[in-house]
């Protein structure tokens, strides 16, 4: 299980790095992949259905309770082949969408580093391991929308919805960790068990509060939902995948999985129950108004994440039932929807509601899927989308409180009559009526293009027609994983005459009722355009101006350009914050008694170094001063070996050296030496360096006083040479005990001669312009 | 610099500074030095051959620019660390060879890892310092 999450990050990074070798025409050969990993997965469902998990240990920071963890149960098996399953059509489709495409071979690795890490997500059994592959998700994501670089829509879109997910994943984040400080492990499994505590926690509410920001970000919940729509800049194969049918699903898999722990709280329903229903009718509402053919699938995917995020709120074991079905249900016909429309738009260049009719002339096959989609969509009796809607119903009509029940009763048809109305715009709408000259001279699509959609939706239909199958294979033990007790819901097609029933008929009818006496036009969008000012887009584009000023203005207070007041801040900086500490938390005492008497030599280089410093100062002579600062760098190496560092002597005299040519290099670039300097800019300077010095010569003291801690240089000296066989202690320290830091040091280095390096010749270039 | 007395020395210097720069890394493990003084030492080598032959004589030592060893430096610190991975063992936990080498000593990642710094102190010091005197004149 490891190997399979892995190995899509390494064919992601193989395909980043030599993936411009590989021909166009065998790019379908990628999807061989994910096709074997949907293989791999379905080997498990027999195990599952014996309530086996399967599980997949390794550890990685072990001491923080940090593993790779990944347990496979009935919900990740359902999303797993969600996954790899479209995930392979997908692969197959994009193959001909994006033939001839430059950057192909990027596409794939992109798509390739989704799949690992939304299976990452969905496997996963810790916390920490779960926040990493969320957030690699929203990587992957972010590469996918903004896949044409060239276009700046996508570029900004792109960054929009990072922004937004990412900052969900950082309440996440905290959320997951306050979480898993409640029950003291980050494991999953841990927490499920841990109901009781987490409930009584005083910190219950924070922490639900943190992870359902995640959720909803991620699950474009109201008011967080705008960045969907945007991310319809993606090629359509991405909007089909990551956009509908698995990564905005993350955000309910998180909400479902967490359900055995957090749920059955007043909370925890209340806030998904509001949320979703809100989300729900504010998004199907806006179908209504889009003409762009993604832009109304993008709305109505918002609006169906609201009412998966309200089954959950509701947490009966049928809505919970009814969730895992429509989860399903929805992949299934949104993404047949999404591929669709992009076969519409590679074949006739536009996406525009208002112009496309009458294509089932020349894509008739196309046209068949369409209208099984269309069934599933819009909850026609026979399609696992029927099946599903039924029980939303159902559990909407359970709900305790009349006045609740009925008004979220009432919205969720109202939203479901919009959503199957939007089926019709996509699915049917442009294939009827009159076909316009310029559509008809399309060719026959490719097999590539065409299986997908086809399959999707032939699979909507076949399961509608034998709900028991999915059941018995998947269906059943995902519902176990949510509710963690068997339930006796058994999926039929006939439910017989009753409520539910009616409400299905009425949807179906009102939808078509719609789509027969309305038409979608600009002129309403543009109304509703007028709407964008309060919408809750706008508060993000206050965010984003808001931290540009910010960032100018710091830049402009703290960034003056000039050196010597960067170090004037630095030491102030540093006496406010040590003096403060020092002086109001230790006790001053000065011991001169234990310092041993000057002896010559020491007295000699002392008096050097005094001298020295003098003519640095005094001096009008540029070089003189280097020269100046020279000495003293050198007679404090003769003091690092006086008292026994060699190490440090050696290191200080090179470092004296090659800092003495640096500036004798600069030093004919400089102005003329000027003494510039007021008296009050002096005596500024003065203070400021009397100070520091004595700060620094208290701390000395202080240090000679305070027992020393002999246990951290003796453990380095005892093991230096057992351990790390070195001798020389200040060596293997930096090789061996502390070599990450040597190697970040290293690494700091190297920017350091990257900006000089880049700084200089951009320089040299600018002034060639000239 | 004109003086030939320099010059003639500096001929003299570069190799010794260099043969002494790699004893100062191989050193120490044992005794005072390591990568880091190695290639500072290095490094003033060819900053003493620059000053007596110029800037493009010094930069002729080097196939590719002075920037390259940077890289160069920086994957073999890494895979000095990512190697004990392969074993099994968490990232950057030293390995010995059993037998020391002749003339070197005992042979590590640690002693890779120390390679890897002596060449990214020589890169970076270098290209820093032949930059700048690049862009003053």
């Amino acid at each position: 299980m490891f190997g399979a999450v892995i190995a899509g990050f390494l064919i992601s990074l193989g395909l980043l790095l030599f993936g411009k070798y590989i021909k166009s025409k065998y790019f379908f050969l990628l999807a061989l992949y994910p096709i074997s990993l949907f293989a791999y997965f379905s080997g498990f469902i027999t195990k599952i259905n014996q309530q086996l998990d399967i599980v997949y240990r390794s550890e990685w920071v072990p001491q923080y309770g940090i593993n790779l963890d990944f347990r496979l149960d009935g919900l990740s098996l359902m999303f797993t082949l969600l996954i790899t399953g479209i995930g392979s059509l997908i692969f197959l489709y994009t193959h001909k969408y994006l033939y001839g495409n430059k950057h192909t071979d990027k596409f794939y690795a992109y798509l390739t580093m989704f799949m690992s890490s939304m299976l990452g997500v969905v496997l996963s059994d810790n916390l920490i391991a779960l926040i990493v592959f969320w957030e690699l998700t929203s990587i992957s994501s972010f590469f996918l929308i903004g896949f044409n670089t060239e276009d700046e829509k996508s570029r900004k879109n792109a960054q929009l919805a990072l922004a937004i997910t990412g900052i969900g994943g950082f309440f996440l984040l905290t959320g997951l960790i306050l979480s898993g400080n409640i029950i003291g492990s980050y494991s999953i499994q841990e927490l499920l068990q841990s109901r009781e505590l987490l409930h009584n926690s005083p910190y219950y509410l924070p922490a639900i509060a943190l992870i359902f920001l995640g959720a909803f970000t991620k699950s474009a919940q109201f008011p967080f939902h705008f960045w969907l729509p945007n991310a319809m800049k993606a090629p359509t194969p991405v909007s089909a995948y990551l956009h509908s049918a698995t990564m905005v699903k993350a955000g309910i898999y998180l909400l479902a999985r967490l359900t055995p722990a957090f749920g059955g709280h007043i909370y925890w329903n209340t806030t998904l129950l509001i949320v979703g229903a809100v989300t729900m009718l504010y998004a199907s509402i806006n179908t209504l108004y889009k003409t762009d053919l993604k832009g109304i699938l993008a709305y109505s995917t918002i609006a169906v994440l609201g009412m998966l995020t309200m089954m959950l709120g509701i947490g009966t074991d049928l809505a919970l039932k009814g969730l895992v079905v429509f989860i399903v249900a929805h992949a299934l016909y949104k993404a047949s929807l999404f591929l669709i429309t992009g076969i519409i738009d590679h074949e006739t260049h536009t996406r525009d509601v208002t112009v496309l009719s009458g294509l089932r002339e020349v894509m008739p096959l196309l046209f068949g899927a369409g209208i099984l989609t269309l069934l599933s969509n819009i909850g026609f009796p026979y399609s696992l989308g029927f099946i599903g809607k039924e029980m939303i119903y159902e559990s909407t009509l359970g709900i305790s409180g009349p006045v609740l029940m009925w008004s979220i009763a009432a919205v969720t048809v109202i939203s479901n009559i919009f959503i199957g109305y939007s089926g019709y715009q996509v699915a049917l709408k442009p294939f009827v009526g009159p076909i316009p000259e310029k559509f008809e001279k399309i060719k026959p699509l490719s097999v590539f293009l065409l299986l997908p959609p086809v399959l999707l939706s032939v699979a909507g239909i076949f399961y509608g027609c034998f709900p028991y199958i999915a059941d018995e294979i998947l269906l059943k033990s995902a519902t176990l994983s949510v509710t963690r007790h068997f339930t006796d819901l058994p999926l039929k097609v006939w439910h017989g005459m009753n409520l539910t029933l009616v409400l299905s008929i009425l949807t179906i009818l009102a939808g078509a009722a719609l789509y027969i006496f309305r038409k979608q036009t600009h002129r309403q969008e543009e109304k509703m355009e007028l709407l964008d000012a309060v919408k809750p887009e706008q508060l993000y584009n206050y965010l984003k101006t808001g931290v540009k000023r910010l960032a100018l203005f710091y830049t402009q207070v703290m960034h003056n350009g000039y050196l010597r007041i960067y170090i004037m801040t630095i030491i102030l900086f540093i006496i406010c914050v040590v003096g403060y500490k020092l002086f109001t938390e230790v006790p001053i005492q000065i011991n001169t008694s234990s310092l041993s008497t000057f002896r010559l030599y020491e007295l000699t280089v002392f008096s050097i170094i005094i001298v020295a410093i003098m003519v640095t100062i005094f001096t009008s002579s540029r070089l003189t001063a280097i020269a100046g600062m020279t000495i003293v760098g050198y007679c404090i190496c003769l003091m690092f070996v006086f008292y026994g560092a060699p190490d440090l002597a050696m290191t200080q005299f090179t470092i004296d050296t090659l800092t003495s040519v640096l500036f004798v290099l600069v030093l004919f670039k400089l102005p003329p030496f000027m003494k510039y300097a007021r008296a009050t800019i002096v005596t500024r300077d003065l203070l400021i360096a009397v100070a520091f010095g004595t700060l620094i010569s208290i701390i000395t003291f202080q240090a000679l006083v305070s027992p020393a801690e002999k246990e951290v240089s003796r453990f380095y000296a005892d093991n230096a040479y057992l351990a790390a066989k070195g001798k020389n202690v200040v060596n293997v320290i930096l090789v061996d005990y502390r070599g990450f830091d040597t190697m970040i040091e290293s690494i700091v280095l190297t920017i350091a001669a990257l900006g000089v390096y880049s700084l200089l010749k951009l320089q040299i270039k600018s002034s060639d312009k000239e | 610099m004109k003086s030939t007395i320099f010059k003639v020395a500096a001929n003299y210097l570069l190799p010794l500074l260099l043969l002494f720069s790699v004893f100062v890394l191989l050193r120490g493990h044992y005794e005072s030095g390591g990568g880091f003084v190695g290639g500072l030492i290095a490094s003033i080598a060819f900053v003493l051959h620059f000053f007596a032959y110029g800037l493009e004589s010094a930069r002729s030592f080097f196939r590719f620019s002075t920037a390259t060893l940077i890289p160069i430096g920086l994957s073999i610190s890494l895979f000095s660390g990512i190697l004990p991975m392969f074993a099994g063992k968490p990232f950057m936990t030293s390995l010995w060879f059993k037998k020391p080498v002749a003339i070197i000593g005992s042979v590590g990642t640690p002693l890779f890892f120390d390679i890897g710094v002596y060449l990214i102190v020589v890169g970076v010091t270098l290209t820093i310092l032949f930059t700048i005197s690049e862009n003053v004149k």
